[in-house]
């Protein structure tokens, strides 16, 4: 399935959908930018930090609330459009339900295990429980109430057609992100056998049954890194968050890079990926599975 | 007194003695990156490094890191897993020392990235807690960096993301159910700002090469107490400057 199919398919208007999961690495910013394409409205966006997706996301409109830890530019700071959402409304009104790295994850693992709240002592003594209605007191501890998004996409090292993703490196809340959501969308650098993917089944990162597609989409995750693919790109998120420093700036960002680009083939040959792929690599050991 | 250093190489250098050997230090983002790297290298050869993307090193990455995320901060890791499972190590008590980024920060070192102004319609909206707040209330000391300014060191924040010692009240975390002990330090561009055993209100405790006391307080948002004791920061030494150069080859952290 093509990266436009999938969203059309799995991400409808309204929609609550989980996106960057893993922090830093492989976040899916070819999902996003179909999203924008398409022009779906009234999105709920969950995510623990998202680097600049989200901002992007919320800078062309698609975004009714955000239910996350951190929205910025990891490396530069600030989110211009996040903040122009939140403080003017521009380019419509936001609303935001505060978590903390630990309380996401939480709500998450809450979604999975199909309970209405998990208890934490983080949070404690934070103005975040003022201002987010799904975190409360309970007997000195904070109950966080469970977030279930629609839909998660994410992207993977690799994965076969049928869903059996692998993805190495740190997972960050993947894992909950996915056992929370309704179906997954997966988008792989590499689509393989499935004779690769079930040689090791620890490295499985979904049950198959809550895979609704697999899209093969090599560099999606530019200009986040993707362990033995890709170097991040700092140079390409300064010049972002330069650029989306006004509403003209990212109108202007906006265009070059996602309205007028057709898909993620044609926005690769825009960028020197040779430069950022990773040349060196360093397999690990095969696990023995062996059983008699 | 070494050679020349711009306040960024000083604050991380201030940061890294910060860790004692053998400390698990939540490591965060930005200069602490490179503060970890520097201790690792110099009077902390056994402080492990965790990082809520979900690593653990005992190491500094062997080449520049723009996030904790980046690929040379996997390879030779000692430990690649969930954001769930850093946090479980930092909620049982194993979390040495923390770091977190701030914007504000009021005397008892309650920390905001989150709202300047009214929440409903923020002046400024600030990209949140990330971590920040878990390691406040949940890591046994942390310690905060940012830029000295009236703006930015307050008489009080607008919203407190990260707790540190409340109203400053005797007992204050303990009483809330906070975990943690509550922050040690302000890092700042102009000087240190410690607190006193047990927690309460920030003192200036040392000031800059080429800083004065009277600068320092006159660029605080409350009337700074000063310590009867308070000296001068020490330079960054060679070896600290040379380990920061080889991790931040570009300046990109410590020279923008």
């Amino acid at each position: 399935m093509s990266m436009a199919q999938a969203i059309e398919r799995f991400v409808p208007d309204g929609s609550t959908v989980a996106l960057g999961v893993a922090l830093e690495p492989l976040i899916p910013f070819a999902a996003g930018h179909e999203i924008i394409r398409q022009q779906r409205r009234n999105l709920e966006l969950v995510g623990p930090i998202s680097d600049s997706l989200f901002d992007q996301l919320i800078g062309a409109g698609c975004v009714r609330r955000v239910t996350a830890a951190w929205v910025g530019n990891v490396s530069e700071g600030l989110a211009h459009c996040y903040r122009r959402a939140c403080e003017q409304e521009v380019p419509r009104a936001l609303e935001v339900r505060d978590h903390s790295n630990f309380s996401i994850s939480l709500a998450l693992w809450a979604a999975a295990w199909n309970v209405p709240s998990l208890p934490t002592r983080t949070l404690l003594g934070s103005d975040i429980l003022r201002t987010n209605p799904d975190l409360s007191t309970v007997d000195d501890l904070v109950e966080v109430k469970a977030v279930r998004p629609d839909v998660a996409i994410v992207h993977v090292q690799r994965a076969d057609e049928l869903g059996r993703a692998h993805a190495w490196g740190p997972l960050g809340i993947s894992e909950e992100a996915g056992l929370a959501a309704g179906r997954i969308v997966i988008s792989c650098e590499e689509l393989v056998d499935a004779s690769v993917t079930l040689s090791d089944p620890n490295r499985i990162l979904f049950p198959e049954t809550k895979v609704a597609a697999v899209v093969h989409e090599p560099g999606c995750a530019h200009p986040s890194p993707v362990q033995g693919f890709f170097k991040r790109d700092h140079a390409f998120h300064r010049d972002y968050a330069d650029r989306s420093r006004t509403v003209e700036g990212f109108d202007a960002w906006l265009r070059e890079w996602v309205l007028d680009v057709p898909d993620r083939g044609e926005y690769l040959k825009r960028v020197d990926a040779e430069a950022l792929r990773i040349k060196q690599h360093r397999p690990s050991v095969p696990s023995d599975f062996g059983y008699e | 007194m070494s050679e020349e250093f711009t306040p960024q190489e000083l604050m991380v250098a201030v940061a890294s003695r910060e860790i004692r050997d053998g400390d698990v230090v939540f490591v965060g983002m930005r200069l602490p990156i490179l503060a970890y790297a520097v201790a690792r290298n110099s009077h902390a050869p056994q402080a492990r490094g965790l990082f809520e993307v979900g690593l653990m090193r005992d190491q500094p990455a062997s080449a520049f890191l723009g996030t904790m995320g980046d690929p040379p901060n996997v390879a030779g890791a000692l430990w690649a897993t969930r954001m769930s499972n850093a946090m479980a190590l930092m909620a049982q008590g194993e979390v040495d020392l923390g770091f977190i980024g701030g914007a504000e920060v009021d005397r008892f070192g309650n920390l905001n990235t989150s709202y300047v102004g009214d929440p409903r319609r923020p002046k400024v909206k600030l990209p949140g807690s990330g971590g920040g707040a878990d390691i406040a209330i949940l890591s046994r000391r942390w310690v905060t960096l940012m830029s000295h300014e009236p703006r930015r060191l307050v008489e009080k924040v607008s919203f407190v993301t990260s707790p540190g010692y409340g109203d400053g009240s005797p007992g204050w975390r303990k009483r809330n159910g906070l975990l943690g002990g509550g922050p040690v330090a302000i890092i700042t561009t102009l000087g240190v700002l410690r607190f006193p055993e047990g927690g309460g209100e920030a003192y200036l405790a040392s000031v800059h090469p080429g800083h004065a006391v009277d600068e320092v307080v006159a660029q605080t948002g409350w009337p700074l107490q000063v310590s009867d004791r308070v000296s001068e920061t020490s330079a960054p030494t060679d070896s600290e400057l040379a380990a920061i150069r080889l991790f931040d080859p570009e300046g990109f952290w410590t020279r923008s």
